[in-house]
């Protein structure tokens, strides 16, 4: 028997359930409250395999729950023992509005993208040959790595301050790190920062909380390259 | 009326420069005057919207996820393909086309394919302009590895994360477009219906998933990149809110449904492990570039390692049957998808599958593992015969190239793939099928276009991996922006579309009426319960192997569920607010006409080509037998119900290509 604070309640036993992932075992609860003529508990997903950033979720205090390294989705039963009670939140920031039960309003993070996360490099493939610009393997598997960042938005819900630094950190790094990136630089971060500040994001103070709970382990030295990057843009600027 | 595929004049290697160098164009400033929607954010239509904003169309973008960078091209994982030739190994932009033609089981457009191949090496250089972290060899040049069905390394990739990658490069396209206000993108819509003006595509109708708001939205072109159908069978890799809505409101406004039955099973995804389970999980094809398919040669064994007695690591090699490499000898592991899959399939139906329901076969990193860690140990001049080290190197060499795809592995089975080989089965993965298009990517309703997986064009019955991705970002990028210019030069006097029309009103007033429907019905089941019986029936009739008898039973079966469907489904709440029941509950409603469309296209095919498998039809070896008779496309009209479709067949002709038994031994 699993109990979730509030309204919800599941009856299948926790070994039924242990094979299940976190959200399967919501669709299962959604099922029986529908058949039950009751409202089923809305949450974001879309991939369930931890790549696309729809889920969220605050599970005991921890945004993606108990697991490391993994999203919602990817978090399974077999993490919780037969007794145990459940919390689940939305991710909660001044920045991230709630639609309705577990499903917030992320797209502060867009508007940041829209600010500067790209190269003005025109599509009609009139580029020059990908391999006459060499990008040094290590940079490149570091760029690689700050890419990989999934825009959930956990590192906001984790930070007391409410922060973003360590999603923009990782767009920044991205681009800071490869050759193509640079002509932009400049504009690029003190215009993304602009932004994520009037998004109602809040400040850095270094807890390092994000970097814990984000799933996809974007490292805190994002956060440092972005600072060195604002530092020397705001003394050219 | 007769298909007219608008094929250009001239030898193949010309076609697309000489349709380039006569089409109509549509000057700058004209283009301020045109509007152009875009219904998905995924490859094909995230490249398309940044693209056509860019020459200067106003561009309207929908996606029914919260930001176009979660649409389900994010979770491709494998690799694109591009004919560089960087490795030098003899690919050449004729051989992609061969690859795919043949790959594609001779049931593809020459023209659409050569096409692909041609500006498919422009994509690499695009992306890496765009800033796209590409694998790169220690001397900083671009890495290639291999998929299925080809002989040469022309796959880039991005570690297990190409997909993802990829679409932000795209988004951050759009991002670009966005902020210069050429691009309105509309997040959370979803799209209920095209409207037609004077038979033109004009608009749509949509749906806004936050507020229920029902919006009419026009435009001069409508294009559709929303994705693949592959969830009529409830189970699958999709994403899970992947939908066939869009493309079949598209097709009973008249735009033909081709080869609704080519569906590609995918050789490696986790097996299914219960009742609850909501998708399937792919194992990238690229694994295959390492990883060794077998189960036990002998039935005593299979036994024992369903018991539990016996660790697969145990079994002797003499004991094991590599039977890729046993039937295929030329391309062993690396067969294409089909292939691998009814393969996998035949050995577990003859009983050697290796889990407790017997629908598993291994896939196992233990020779890559000693052959790179050996590698290894010789580069950095250590003891090449300490089998620790060895394996702890190998592991590492693994792990860099293969690292998330192993941990979401361990994180669903509860096991450690670098000590015990994965457990893997078939699974449905990606749709061939699809809207049809002419060489414009224009579908039979004027002013309405398909792109990416969304259209039937490129890869016939089968499709190899990592063409998917090639396939969205050539139709977006490179495509599209030529031939949709050729249409909109008509209209640049025509001024902005009205949505006081009767048409809008006319679509408006049945998307409202199916949603009260809905809404109203309170039924006793919820959506997901006729969801999965609709899987269970495509998954047992219309899956790996299919018969005209059960075919025809399908198509009964899924008939009178959709009955129960509207009669009996219950979608709670209301219908202006956030409600994903109701959502998913018209998502549903369309897959069940579908699939029974699907099942019918089946039945009509008497042959066995790529991913269709009739069973009346296979060579005395269990290869699929195609029939020169079957050389078409099949092109359904819609006329009411399915069953009363109506079928155009588009003959396809291979000049370039001589075509030949497809064998990959
Ligand atoms: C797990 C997995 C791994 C894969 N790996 C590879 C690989 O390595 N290489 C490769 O080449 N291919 C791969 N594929 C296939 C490839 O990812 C897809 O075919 C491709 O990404 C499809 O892109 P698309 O742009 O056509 O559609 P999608 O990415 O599916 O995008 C569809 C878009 O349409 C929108 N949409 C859909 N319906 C509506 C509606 N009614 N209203 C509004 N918006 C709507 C969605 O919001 C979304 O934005 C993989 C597929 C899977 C499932
Ligand atoms: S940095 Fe990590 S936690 Fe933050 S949005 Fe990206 S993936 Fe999520
Ligand atoms: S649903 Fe896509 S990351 Fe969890």
């Amino acid at each position: 028997m699993l109990t979730i604070k509030g309204k919800w309640l599941i009856t299948k036993s926790a070994i039924s359930l242990r094979d299940m992932s976190f959200l399967e075992m919501l669709d299962v609860l959604n099922n029986e409250l529908i058949e039950k003529g009751d409202e089923p508990v809305s949450f974001d997903h879309d991939c369930r395999e931890g790549i696309c950033g729809s889920c969220s979720l605050y599970i005991n205090g921890e945004a993606h729950g108990p697991d490391r390294g993994v999203t919602t989705c990817q978090l399974h039963m077999r993490m919780f023992k037969d007794g145990d009670t459940i919390f689940i939140e939305p991710f909660r920031a001044k920045a991230f509005p709630v639609i309705k039960d577990l499903v917030v309003d992320r797209t502060a993070f867009d508007r940041i993208q829209h600010a500067g996360g790209f190269i003005s490099v025109n599509t009609s493939g009139n580029t020059i040959d990908a391999n006459t610009i060499p990008v040094n393997k290590a940079d490149a598997d570091d760029a690689f790595s700050a890419a990989t960042c999934i825009g959930c938005g956990a590192c906001v819900a984790s930070c007391k301050n409410s922060s973003a630094m360590l999603f923009v950190g990782a767009k920044v790094s991205q681009f800071a790190l490869l050759p193509q990136g640079q002509v932009e630089a400049t504009d690029r971060v003190l215009n993304m920062v602009k932004q994520m500040d009037d998004e109602g994001f809040g400040n850095c103070t270094n807890t390092g909380a994000c970097e814990v709970e984000c799933p996809k382990g974007i490292s805190l030295e994002n956060i440092a390259r972005m600072n060195r990057e604002y530092l020397a843009a705001s003394l050219k600027g | 009326m007769a298909l007219d595929s608008k094929i250009p004049q001239g030898p193949i290697e010309d076609k697309w420069t000489n349709y380039k160098n006569h089409i109509d164009l549509v000057n700058p400033a004209n283009k301020r005057n045109i509007d152009v929607i875009v219904v998905g954010t995924g490859l094909a239509g995230g490249s398309a919207a940044a693209t056509l904003a860019e020459l200067g169309y106003n561009v309207k973008a929908f996606c029914f996820q919260d930001s176009p960078r979660r649409a389900h091209s994010i979770a491709a994982q494998g690799g694109i393909n591009a004919a560089k030739n960087y490795q030098g190994d003899g690919d050449s932009t004729y051989r992609l086309f061969y690859d795919t033609v043949k790959g594609g089981d001779y049931r593809s457009r020459e023209a659409n394919v050569y096409r692909l191949a041609e500006v498919s090496a422009n994509i690499i250089d695009q992306c890496v302009a765009q800033g796209v972290p590409f694998a790169r060899e220690y001397g900083g040049l671009l890495d290639n590895r291999s998929f299925g069905g080809v002989l040469v390394s022309r796959t880039f990739y991005a570690a297990g994360q190409t997909g993802q990658q990829l679409l932000l490069g795209a988004y951050s396209a759009m991002n670009r477009q966005i902020g210069r206000g050429k691009i309105k993108m509309y997040n959370r819509h979803e799209m209920l219906d095209v409207v037609k003006v004077d038979g033109k595509a004009r608009g749509i109708i949509t749906r806004n998933l936050i507020t229920g708001e029902i919006e009419r939205h026009s435009a001069h072109a409508v294009v559709l990149g929303t994705g693949g159908y592959g969830n009529v069978f409830f189970l699958s890799t999709n994403a899970m809110g992947s939908n066939v809505t869009a493309a079949w409101k598209a097709h009973k406004r008249g735009a033909y449904f081709a080869n609704p039955c080519y569906t590609q099973i995918h050789p490696t995804c986790i097996p299914v492990y219960g009742d609850h389970q909501s998708k399937l999980t792919l194992m990238s094809e690229s694994l295959r570039n390492d990883g060794r398919i077998w189960v036990p040669k002998h039935k005593k064994d299979v036994e024992a390692i369903r018991n539990k007695t016996l660790k697969p690591t145990q079994l002797a090699e003499a004991d094991r049957d590599y039977y890729l490499e046993r039937r295929y000898p030329a391309f062993g592991n690396l067969v294409p998808r089909d292939v691998a899959s009814r393969a996998a399939k035949e050995r577990c139906d003859a009983g050697f599958g290796v889990n407790a329901t017997g629908e598993a076969v291994y896939l196992d990193f233990a020779s890559a593992i000693q052959r790179y860690g050996k590698e290894q140990a010789h580069v950095k001049g250590l003891d090449e015969n300490d089998a620790v080290l060895v394996k702890k190197l190998g592991q590492e060499v693994v792990k860099n190239k293969y690292g998330n795809l192993f941990q979401m592995y361990e994180k669903i089975v509860d096991e450690n793939p670098y000590e015990t080989p994965m457990m893997i089965y078939p699974a449905v993965h990606y749709t061939m099928g699809g809207i049809r298009v002419d060489y414009n990517l224009m579908t039979t309703v004027p002013g309405l276009y398909a792109i990416g997986e969304a259209n039937f064009s490129d890869h016939g019955a089968n499709r190899l991996g990592a063409s998917a991705l090639m396939q969205g970002l050539a139709d977006g990028y490179f495509v599209l922006p030529y031939t949709i210019g050729d249409y909109l030069s008509d209209d640049i006097r025509t001024g902005p579309i009205s949505t006081d029309t009767k048409e809008f009103e006319e679509a408006e007033a049945e998307v409202r009426k199916n949603i009260e429907h809905l809404i109203n019905n309170k039924g006793s089941h919820s959506v997901d319960y006729f969801h999965k019986r609709l899987g269970k029936i495509m998954w047992n009739k219309c899956g790996m192997a299919r018969n005209a008898e059960d075919l025809k039973s399908a198509i009964t079966e899924i008939s009178e569920l959709r009955a129960e469907f509207w009669k009996d489904v219950r979608v709670p709440g209301t219908a202006n607010e956030f409600n994903e029941e109701l959502a998913k509950a018209g998502r549903v409603a369309d897959f069940l006409e579908l699939g029974e469309l699907f099942a019918k296209d089946a039945l009509e095919r008497e042959e066995s080509a790529g991913g269709h498998f009739r069973e009346e039809y296979q060579t005395p070896e269990g290869e699929a037998m195609r029939r020169k008779e079957f050389q078409y496309v099949s092109a359904w009209e819609y006329k009411g119900e399915p069953k009363d479709a109506v079928l155009h067949k588009e003959a396809l002709a291979y000049e370039n290509i001589e075509v030949k038994e497809r064998s990959y031994k």
